[in-house]
């Protein structure tokens, strides 16, 4: 009797438990969803529509309008592709390589002098020089105002991954390292050819977010770039996005019919075009994800 | 035998080739500028340079306080971030807890996956869906409010209510990735401890608070210390790309990044950028020395370094 009471309990709990479980992340997901349906359906929807009933998770009126009006002219939309997809895929293969070294030296037990270079890394962290110094450093003495360095460099490291790789690298086990070495492979050898494979979760992971900060970077754009060969794909959006509310304004005041210019749905199909491949990259990372991500302390 | 540092690099001198390109970027692109403190002290100069050009003294940030928006934007920019940490991580805390308890794979694993979008949107493009949600003639908000017969909430010129905006973008954008760094703790924590909790007959609330949250305890100390050690700086993206150039919202959307944009790029202040990048600069490296500190006193085995 006794026993059958606990069991009882214990299940009442657990429903109570997976109950709340599924109502409150189901709705936060919802709301992280829901967004990017209206996202969607209004960059199908017609203007005239999107004007009247604002906007909906199923077009009303559907149309292709705003894609037609924003891909009329594409040359500048490729020339940003090819530029954003070079920076992302160079900026993060070479700048993971980088971490991944760095974070296997700073693990590495027998490396005397690893908790200098792990402070070194951190107090950037802890203090710097602020966006002043930094930008005049860029343009006045590395005359990168206008260049594709402007762009590759700034998110190319991040202290914050390196420390996350270096607690992911721990998890392997020194002896891979030592039985190598008593082999006679190199420490570059043992890095590349042993520990990489198995670093695979963390540097998926890791991997994924410098390739999502290179894809969404528009602030290296806004500081550095005049020249629209040198837009990327979500400095070309902001950069579209003010000059549509420019041209609204203007056709407002000078008495010109708003509504003939897709500009809602223009925005919403900007906006898929800008983020859309990133989102691909995704399933790919997501088995690797959790195993991947593990922080710990500076020191080591 | 001794050994001369010169042959300990020798010993090591792999590794230090490997540690070499990280050391020398961050060398370059973050202690080089760290000299250039010196600006905020200086009236620049083009033609001068750095090292040239004439001393001020306090000047600079004389010009800071008294202009009246130090307080302003310190405080804005201490308060969102406060609020930003609390709420953003105890979201993250609940929802890994949860993730881990519900029952289903399915659930977990498209409940992840949906919870990750908006962390896929760039900041651009989550200003351009708030001013769907938000704008006057046709934002979705205001579209419905008039389908019930109310009146039309003008958001963009109120800039009261940017105070919950704000804040719920810096948790909407967050949470999934947030999550996934609790969720990743919470897998590393033996199976077995659960299971004799469960033979012990702890209810599921027991094992969550005697359990789960006392081993997710480093994770939150350090992620919080991470974030406190940058509660002086404002999400720029965030608060630019939602926020723009409306003055009309600046009492309670101004942060100190965006004034210091601000005064780089229209106003031209080199010196008064220079100074307040500094001041801020010196209040996180204070903020995260004390917290540090204090955690290092209660809890030495967690604390940063």
């Amino acid at each position: 009797m006794y026993e059958n009471d606990e069991c009882e309990k214990s299940h009442w709990d657990q429903r109570l438990l997976d109950l709340t479980g599924y109502v409150f992340v189901g709705l936060i997901s919802l709301a992280c969803l829901i967004p990017f349906i209206l996202i969607i359906s209004g960059s199908f929807t017609s203007e005239a529509s999107i004007t009247s009933d604002g906007f909906r998770l199923w077009p009303k009126e559907f149309s292709l309008s705003a894609y037609s009006f924003a891909l009329a002219h594409p040359q500048q939309f490729i020339s940003s592709y090819v530029l954003t997809i070079s920076l992302t895929v160079g900026g993060t293969l070479i700048g993971l390589f980088i971490s991944a070294m760095a974070a296997y030296v700073l693990q590495r037990q027998d490396f005397e002098w690893r908790n200098g270079f792990a402070f070194f890394f951190y107090f950037t962290t802890l203090f710097n020089g602020g966006l002043v110094p930094w930008y005049i450093l860029m343009v006045n003495y590395l005359h990168m105002k206008n260049t594709f360095w402007s762009l590759l460099l700034p998110p190319l490291l991040n202290v914050f991954y390196i420390i996350i790789l270096r607690t992911f690298l721990r998890s392997i086990p020194d002896a891979i390292t030592e039985s190598a070495k008593i082999d006679g492979a190199g420490d570059f050898t043992i890095f590349v050819r042993l520990i990489l494979p198995l670093a695979k979760p963390g540097l998926a992971t890791i991997g994924l977010f410098t390739a999502l900060n290179y894809w969404n970077d528009w602030f290296n754009s806004l500081l550095f770039v005049q020249d629209e060969s040198l837009y990327t794909l979500q400095y070309l959006l902001y950069k579209m996005l003010g000059n549509l509310e420019g041209i609204r304004k203007v056709m407002a005041i000078s008495g010109m019919h708003v509504a003939d210019l897709p500009g809602e749905s223009l925005k919403m199909a900007l906006a898929i075009l800008v983020t859309g491949p990133i989102v691909f990259l995704y399933p790919f990372v997501q088995r690797y994800f959790v195993q991947g991500l593990t922080v710990g302390s500076v020191k080591g | 035998m001794k050994h001369t540092l010169w042959d300990r690099v020798r010993a090591n001198r792999t590794l230090l080739f490997m540690i070499a390109p990280a050391t020398l970027y961050f060398l370059l692109f973050s202690y080089v500028p760290m000299a250039g403190i010196v600006l905020a002290f200086k009236q620049y100069r083009y033609d001068l340079g750095i090292l040239h050009s004439p001393w001020v003294g306090f000047d600079n940030f004389r010009f800071f306080f008294i202009t009246g928006d130090a307080f302003k934007v310190t405080r804005n920019t201490l308060l969102y971030n406060a609020a930003f940490i609390v709420i953003n991580n105890v979201l993250q805390i609940a929802v890994a807890i949860l993730m881990a308890e519900v029952g289903s794979k399915l659930f977990r694993k498209t409940a992840q996956t949906l919870m990750f979008l908006p962390y896929f949107l760039s900041w651009v493009v989550v200003g351009a869906v708030a001013y769907n949600l938000f704008n006057y003639e046709h934002g979705t908000i205001n579209t419905l409010l008039k389908s019930l017969g109310m009146t039309p909430l003008d958001i963009y010129t109120t800039s009261e209510y940017w105070k919950y905006i704000l804040v719920f973008f810096s948790a909407w954008k967050a949470v999934g990735y947030g999550a996934v760094f609790y969720m990743a703790s919470i897998l590393s924590i033996d199976k077995e401890t659960y299971e004799a909790a469960e033979i012990d007959g702890a209810n599921v609330f027991q094992r969550i608070f005697f359990i789960t949250l006392p081993s997710l305890r480093p994770t939150i100390i350090i992620l919080v210390l991470l974030a406190i050690g940058n509660i002086f700086r404002g999400d720029f993206g965030l608060f630019y790309q939602l926020v723009g150039n409306n003055g009309l919202l600046y009492e309670s959307t101004d942060v100190i990044d965006t004034f210091v944009y601000r005064s780089l790029t229209v106003n031209n202040e080199i010196g008064m950028s220079s100074a307040i990048g500094f001041y801020q600069s010196v209040l996180c490296f204070v903020t995260i020395m004390l917290t540090n500190y204090i955690v290092r006193k209660k809890d030495k085995e967690n604390a940063l370094f």
